[in-house]
């Protein structure tokens, strides 16, 4: 029992780490952005949740879904388009310029204090089954986390702008040449990433109620290590990195003693260097990856 | 290199040039700000220490063109373990308490500090980058964040040695505008001298394309490694200084990462390719931070007092970074170092280099 009940609290923070890799890996695949911002996208949602707070909840939500697509969009249209061509590194500091700069401007709208919002306080609510404890939250997570990314593998795989945004990551130049609209593709991922982004923010405001300008950081950060062990560009790679991520944080929590529970970080940030030098290009390796002459 | 036939004081002279000539530059600016006024001469301080830990950063990413975002950790490493050294031993009790005998004792000297944590921060590195440096690209930098991540969640909670996220203070402060000075000229001269050296040449060949590099038979690994530890060495130089012109060291609050992140942004802005580029770079962005940080203080221009709200000061200075990174995608000094003035103008000059396309 206490192992099933383990393994759906590793699921359920594992989901949500998955969607966050997810948002993140399909923008890298994409056009090779590393998106510091993508935090960003998760928090500004967290607070157009909090001044739509008391109404009605799918209108709340689709508040915080137009606003952060318009972000995201945004942020590609104003920001990422003029460095298109620009190196890795260059992109690389730009995105987190781009995530400092709405940190402090959300400080200055906002403060930099927590601030909490009593979202859909029903689904956090645990109820119990056979003697294990399981939160409407948790559930939500995991289901979230199999639709979700269920739905993008079918966009991916079968559909017109699917088709279009593999091109467009295998080969910018030649997918350009047979006719594809690369700015359209490119923010159609950006899009769907904040569609994600959306999701996340909406599942983890449930479950902690509480928000500051920096909550998307350490999600972010997570997200990128789940998405670079899980191998960069391919997207069941990125759900297992983020799964896999999560599960060993909260494995961690329980099976630590005591007085090594504060060093928890360190073992997870240890294992990804392990898993990078086994495996450089992540567990699920994309071919077009690498390097050719 | 120079050539080796014709060495000839003018000839030394000519290809120390492009960092003498910034030596120079930061010495008349470190005197003619510090003579103004103390708090002037602490944000000279600051700025020259900020340069060194640039520079160490420059050693290893403008060389081998990988990111590192574990820099921090090296900062780290070396602050506290010149801590541990240079703390009166009478305070060292008081302070901390659990510090094994022998520490408990030790009263070094500020210099003793200094070795101390650069050896400690280069074997470190040594050790961590034996592994990590036979990776490449994203993978590196998100292998260096993870060394990052774990150093810094074991200082933070490594109360008994580092006092935690509470300040460990008694630091003894030793660091000067002067001192700085000096300390950053070193580190300029070593950077000069490693990436016109062999070693600093043939990396930068696995730079610019790696297979070709290797099938040439260059080692990169090794190469990468030798910059990794020499650039680890002159970052904990930079970050030794930190804690002694502070006199107080912290791991709370994201402290290392800010500060790491704002090298990197420093070192971007000005350009990773060039050793110019540290020095634009790391100027360019502290001066810009300085004016927003006055204005947000609040200042009299015209008998208009214009205060900023909190936190625009940030907003500012990513502003500034966004736009300076949009116009010049390749840094503000795009890669090229000073060349020699007049007559062979072009000596100097590194090739203009193309962008690093997108892997297709």
């Amino acid at each position: 029992m206490t192992f099933l009940q383990m393994l759906i609290d590793a699921a359920s923070v594992g989901g949500l780490y998955a969607l966050t890799a997810i948002g993140i890996g399909l923008i890298f695949g994409v056009i090779g952005l590393v998106n510091f911002a993508y935090g960003e996208y998760i928090m500004v949602g967290a607070y157009v949740l909090l001044l739509t707070a008391g109404f009605y909840w799918p209108v709340a939500v689709l508040c915080v879904l137009v606003f952060v697509v318009i972000f995201a969009l945004a942020s590609d249209w104003l920001v990422f388009r003029q460095v298109r061509r620009a190196p890795p590194e260059t992109l690389m500091i730009v995105s987190f310029g781009l995530s400092f700069m709405i940190q402090y401007f959300y400080v200055m709208l906002f403060g930099s204090l927590t601030r909490t919002v009593n979202f859909l306080p029903e689904i956090s609510r645990g109820f119990e089954v056979g003697g294990l404890r399981i939160a409407g939250v948790s559930l939500l997570q995991i289901g979230a986390t199999l639709v979700l990314t269920a739905a993008l593998a079918i966009f991916i795989n079968f559909t017109r702008i699917g088709y279009q945004m593999r091109a467009v990551s295998e080969n910018p130049r030649m997918a350009r040449l047979v006719g594809v609209n690369s700015n359209r593709i490119i923010a159609a991922a950006f899009a769907i990433s904040a569609l994600l982004a959306v999701t996340v923010t909406v599942l983890f405001v449930a479950q902690t109620g509480s928000m500051t300008p920096f909550f998307g950081v350490s999600l972010t950060m997570i997200g990128f290590v789940a998405t670079v062990i899980g191998g960069l560009g391919s997207l069941p790679g990125c759900a297992l990195g983020g799964f896999l991520v999560g599960a060993l944080t909260t494995l961690l929590q329980m099976l630590l003693p005591p007085d090594l529970q504060p060093f928890r970080e360190a073992f997870v940030f240890a294992a990804v260097i392990v898993v990078l030098l086994v495996r450089p290009r992540g567990l699920i390796a994309v071919r077009s990856s690498l390097e050719r002459v | 290199m120079i050539d080796e036939a014709k060495i000839t004081p003018s000839a030394i002279f000519r290809f120390l040039w492009p960092c003498l000539a910034w030596v120079v530059l930061l010495a008349i600016l470190t005197f003619a700000i510090s003579a103004i006024s103390p708090a002037m001469s602490r944000i000279a301080t600051d700025t020259l220490i900020k340069l060194i830990m640039v520079t160490g950063l420059y050693i290893f990413i403008g060389n081998s063109g990988i990111l590192s975002f574990g820099h921090g950790a090296f900062l780290i490493v070396s602050a506290y373990t010149s801590a541990w050294l240079t703390i009166p031993p009478m305070m060292k009790k008081v302070i901390l308490p659990n510090l094994p005998q022998f520490l408990q004792l030790v009263d070094a000297a500020p210099y003793v500090g200094i070795v101390g944590g650069i050896l400690l921060a280069a074997l470190v590195a040594l050790l961590i980058g034996i592994p990590l440096v036979r990776l490449s690209g994203i993978a590196a930098s998100i292998g260096t964040f993870a060394f990052f991540i774990v150093v810094s969640v074991i200082y933070n909670n490594w109360t008994g040695w580092t006092k935690g996220t509470a300040s460990l203070v008694g630091l003894p402060v030793y660091v000067g505008p002067k001192i700085a000075l000096c300390a950053a000229s070193v580190s300029l001269l070593v950077a000069w001298l490693f990436q016109t050296s062999r070693y600093g040449l043939l990396l930068r060949a696995t730079r610019e394309d790696l297979v070709a590099a290797r099938a040439s038979g260059i080692r990169a690994e090794r190469l990468r490694l030798v910059a990794f530890v020499l650039s680890a060495a002159v970052a904990a130089l930079g970050g030794i200084l930190w804690g002694h012109s502070n006199g107080a060291l912290s791991t709370a609050n994201n402290v290392y990462l800010n500060l790491q992140f704002t090298i990197i942004a420093m070192l971007v802005v000005g350009g990773v390719r060039s050793l110019s580029g540290v020095v634009v770079g790391t100027l360019t962005l502290s001066i810009i931070g300085e004016i927003f940080r006055r204005l947000e203080i609040g200042v009299d221009i015209f008998g208009l007092n214009i205060i900023l709200p909190g936190g625009s000061r940030e907003v500012l200075l990513g502003l500034c970074m966004l736009l300076a990174l949009i116009l010049r995608p390749d840094g503000l000094t795009r890669g090229l170092e000073l060349s020699w003035p007049r007559r062979s103008a072009n000596r100097h000059k590194l090739p203009q280099e193309n962008p690093m396309e997108l892997h297709s």
